[in-house]
């Protein structure tokens, strides 16, 4: 079966990213196709850990995140379901005071920027989280932070975009993009065509094929987060936690199963796919029955992992091509890119009708990587090429 | 109520456990299962809507008969081996 | 050679004895991993300690197999390295995972030889969590091993040879079983007729187990068509249909299931590629008449390689081992693996006898109610999984598992995806191959967090 799609946007992957600038596109009146080689948000979108967290995120981020912060709690309205997101709060400890020292530095740099942390010295933390066990040297909470079910959400953006009348395609993955001087020409599976005037890389991170195929490499390699979940148990942890340092991030579902990632997973036999390792997994657990008295007995019914795409500096790709007109790249999002999705898809949608976006996002461009190579520092560089006026 | 009706095995030595705080006495060689539900009709209350469960398939798969020790221990009934002892509870609030 | 060959064998019934009793005969020291405390797998599973009832008393006329086979594995217990008690709970490249009493070690294997079996193939209805309800499986596994009736009054009801043997073997036990409700009508039987010169012993054996309920007043009903249990908190009857007509019969117990179906997990973690099997009505191992799978040094037998029955899994646990020796240039016994094959291949052409004799209930998708329990696990609805196919446009049985929770509990999926792949081809109108099947996802079954690890893992 063959068909030509004529389209104001093409996008290039269905994962959170690009389902929600779907959306936002097809409320400015763009036309879309999204195509997306397997399920929509079936990948690091859909099988992520869920935290829904702006706390520790580099301040160049915090823009985008609290953009993000305002959206999350209206998920209903927007996409029909409130994707089991609940405001508890993210704490984040520190076992040595080294971390604490780190926390308090951070609570520092950020105190500007809205997110009302709270530091909480370690006989607070007894007194507050009776369920958190050992020496915790004390920790920052964030208490508009929170956790959602990467599952829901990630499908139900895609569906809410299909439902605003984006063409979405699964099982289609783009073979060929070229640029065409009235914009561009996708090749897909199953015979499918696409042109269309804007093209957004959001292929997570499968993304690096089509950033090098417009002559932009990227230090983007994939990670495999890895996670445990436990048969559902009565309801103990009432907030998300976090680690300095790392090792650990566990949150409670209101049904109960305790999720607890910490360590990575490793390819499957179709490189698609991940799984966690059998010691990656046995570590998490046995550093969650540490921590958590209450999992002192609980199973685990279930480990996963999931693909994601991870650059150099860990803060993802952002922005207009330097190289092609029209071409707008959203990926690489470190592991950290579930919170901030939303907000990236308005974001994109913005920098298609605007050529710019009311939201800052200049320390991710994709240049950085070269720039930094030639000893050039950020910002010191031509504006790139943003648009091209509309035919 | 039973739940299980013992049919053989009566000759074999009576081994004696607790069930939510009371004296009881299974078989030896009886599963933890066979032991309960000899005396009683539920091991468990379902996660969700906490309706009465007591296994299903016996053989390991199902995972409907997690039970509890008195020191909070979980077990699977049907693949336990009743023990002289042992200090059973059968999980009368969901997800406990 | 022997030295650096380290096969591990998972399960210990029919199909793993056999194999590892034709590994040892080569000189081989195989592990062999089972969950149970002793040997003989579920089918011919022993009791825990002895007691006064003879083989014949627990296996019918399966006796002198049974003890045959458990003779066989105490005769190599000190030439393999036997794990009683033992999970794999994951599988990796060359490695095994395996937890015990609260410890997990890896294990090491040049080759792996699956035969993990299979449980009853489980279709849901109104009240079927409800306690008295058992699995066909279950109920056997009580009156063998443990010597117990799961009730007073028992129905059995389902689909496949084991309806009538569970049956039989609890009306010889003194249970009272109150009737035998077989889902498939009284014409269906008709095929076995076609299977009595290839398999007279089978077809005789359970036509005797038919006749001898009857006689002994056991009503049996053929076309039922299962409608829901009664009582709150325990079976206190059941009412079925007969064409349009409603039945009740009062009981306390029900025994039921709809043939078998393969447990395939470890086959999957080993990244065995699978293929559909329409007489299982489930994707299996894809693996030849010798039991090789995709994937070089990892073969599997039994039913968990596709459902053929104990008789098959013996003579498939031989030919896989076999073929480890073959493939490891081993000089093997040509003679015998043609009579291993032919007979294989007897008894799957029977095994399409058998299926059209004890038919899956077709239409069953179609007519459960929206209300009815679906995962039992995670406590889903029919109706929730159908409003999902259909609001949500799911047409894939992981997405179904992602967007509705069916399938992600306890059991992962053991009771419900048969039933959940059924619901959503009915549903959207798909062959069954095509709403493809779950993935497995390690621990294959749950491990406490507490679990001490002894060195690597896989």
């Amino acid at each position: 079966m063959s068909r030509t799609l004529l389209k104001d946007v093409a996008i290039i992957g269905g994962g959170l990213v690009g389902s929600s600038a779907a959306l936002a596109l097809r409320r400015m009146g763009f036309s879309v196709a999204l195509l997306e080689k397997g399920f929509c948000g079936a990948q690091a979108s859909g099988v992520n850990y869920g935290g829904v967290r702006r706390q520790g995120r580099p301040p160049e981020q915090i823009a985008l995140s609290q953009r993000a912060h305002a959206i999350w709690p209206r998920l209903k309205e927007i996409i029909g379901i409130d994707g089991e997101f609940v405001s508890s709060g993210h704490l984040k400890l520190a076992r040595t005071e080294a971390e604490m020292a780190s926390l308090e530095s951070y609570a520092a740099r950020v105190a500007e920027l809205g997110l009302d942390l709270e530091l909480i010295g370690r006989s607070r933390i007894r007194e507050r989280f009776a369920w958190i066990a050992g020496d915790v040297a004390g920790a920052s909470l964030c208490p508009g932070d929170g956790h959602a079910n990467p599952r829901l959400v990630s499908a139900a953006f895609a569906l809410a975009a299909r439902r605003a009348g984006a063409e979405v395609l699964e099982h289609t993955p783009v073979s060929h993009v070229e640029k065409v001087p009235e914009g561009f020409h996708l090749s897909a599976g199953s015979g499918t065509e696409v042109r269309a005037r804007f093209v957004i890389n959001s292929a997570g991170a499968w993304a690096g094929t089509f950033a090098e195929a417009f002559g932009e490499p990227v230090p983007l390699r994939r990670i495999y987060p890895s996670m445990i979940v436990t048969e559902p148990l009565s309801v103990f942890m009432n907030v998300n936690i976090g680690a300095e340092g790392g090792g650990i991030y566990a949150r409670q579902v209101e049904r109960g199963n305790c999720i607890v990632g910490g360590m990575r997973g490793k390819p499957a036999a179709d490189l698609d796919f991940s799984r966690p390792t059998g010691s990656g997994a046995v570590t998490i657990m046995n550093r969650a029955a540490a921590l958590f008295p209450a999992l002192r007995n609980a199973y685990a019914i279930r480990f996963w992992s999931g693909t994601e795409g991870e650059m150099a500096d860990r803060n993802p790709v952002i922005g207009f091509s330097r190289t092609t007109p029209n071409l707008i790249h959203a990926f690489g999002f470190s592991g950290a890119g579930f919170q901030i999705a939303p907000a990236v898809g308005e974001v994109l949608a913005e920098l298609v009708r605007d050529g710019e976006s009311r939201t800052p996002i200049e320390a991710f461009a994709i240049d950085r990587f070269a720039r930094m190579d030639q000893g050039s520092p950020v910002g010191s560089v031509p504006e790139p090429l943003k648009r091209e006026t509309s035919k | 109520m039973a739940l299980l009706k013992r049919l053989a095995r009566h000759e074999l030595l009576p081994v004696p456990f607790i069930l939510n705080g009371e004296a009881r006495s299974g078989r030896a060689g009886d599963t933890v299962l066979t032991a309960i539900l000899t005396h009683t009709d539920e091991l468990r209350l379902s996660d969700f809507s906490g309706t009465p469960r007591a296994g299903f398939c016996q053989m390991g798969a199902c995972q409907d008969c997690w039970v509890l020790t008195s020191d909070g221990q979980r077990i699977r009934a049907c693949s336990t081996v009743l023990e002289p002892g042992m200090n059973l509870r059968t999980i009368a609030e969901p997800r406990s | 050679m022997s030295d650096a060959l380290r096969p591990l064998i998972v399960g210990a019934g029919p199909a793993g004895i056999r194999a590892a009793q034709t590994l040892v005969d080569a000189g081989l020291r195989p592990i062999v991993v089972d969950e149970a405390a002793s040997g003989g797998g579920q089918i011919y599973r022993q009791r825990l300690v002895p007691d006064n009832r003879t083989p014949r008393d627990l296996y019918g006329s399966e006796a002198g197999k049974a003890t045959a086979l458990h003779g066989t594995f105490a005769r190599i217990r000190d030439r393999i390295e036997y794990l009683p008690h033992s999970l794999v709970w994951n599988v990796g490249d060359k490695a095994a995972d395996v937890a015990a009493g609260g410890r997990t070690r890896r294990l090491d294997f040049s080759h792996l030889i699956l035969a993990t079996g299979a449980t009853d193939r489980i279709l849901p209805f109104r009240g079927w969590t409800t306690p008295g309800v058992f699995t066909l499986g279950g109920a056997q596994i009580a009156l063998k091993s443990q010597g117990c009736a799961i009730g007073e009054q028992v129905v059995f009801l389902g689909s496949g040879p084991l309806l009538y043997l569970v049956a039989w073997q609890y009306v010889k036990a003194g249970a009272r079983v109150a009737a035998v409700l077989d889902t498939a009508p009284f014409s269906a039987k008709l095929h076995l007729l076609r299977g009595l010169p290839s398999q007279p012993g089978v077809v005789l054996r359970g036509l005797r187990y038919a006749a001898e309920l009857m006689a002994r007043g056991v009503p049996v009903r053929f076309g039922v068509e299962p409608d829901r249990i009664e009582g709150e908190t325990r079976v206190e009857g059941i009412v079925w249909r007969e064409r349009s007509e409603k039945h009740r019969l009062a009981c306390d117990a029900v025994g039921y299931g709809f043939a078998l179906r393969s447990e395939t997990q470890l086959a999957d973690l080993a990244g065995c590629r699978f293929v559909f099997d329409g007489r299982d009505r489930a994707w299996r191992p894809e693996r030849d008449i010798a039991g090789r799978t995709s994937v070089s040094g990892v073969y599997i037998a039994g039913d968990g390689a596709g459902i053929a029955g104990a008789d098959a899994a013996e003579l498939a646990g031989e030919r896989a081992g076999l073929a480890l020796l073959e493939d490891t240039g081993v000089t093997v016994d040509r003679a015998r693996i043609v009579v291993l094959e032919r007979r294989l291949a007897a008894i799957n052409r029977f095994r399409d006898i058998l299926e059209a004799a004890f038919p899956f209930p077709g239409g069953w998708a179609d007519r459960v109610d929206d209300d009815v329990l679906l995962c039992r696990c995670e406590e889903i609805s029919i109706g929730q999984a159908r409003a999902a196919m259909r609001e949500q446009g799911v047409h894939e049985l992981n997405r179904l598992k992602a967007l509705t929770r069916v399938g992600m509990g306890r059991c992962q999926g053991r009771m419900c995806a048969c039933a959940a792949a059924e619901i959503l081809a009915a549903a959207r109108g798909q062959p069954l191959e095509a709403v493809g099947r779950m993935r497995t996802q390690p621990p294959i079954k749950p491990l406490p967090l507490e679990i001490a690890a002894d060195g690597e893992t896989a």
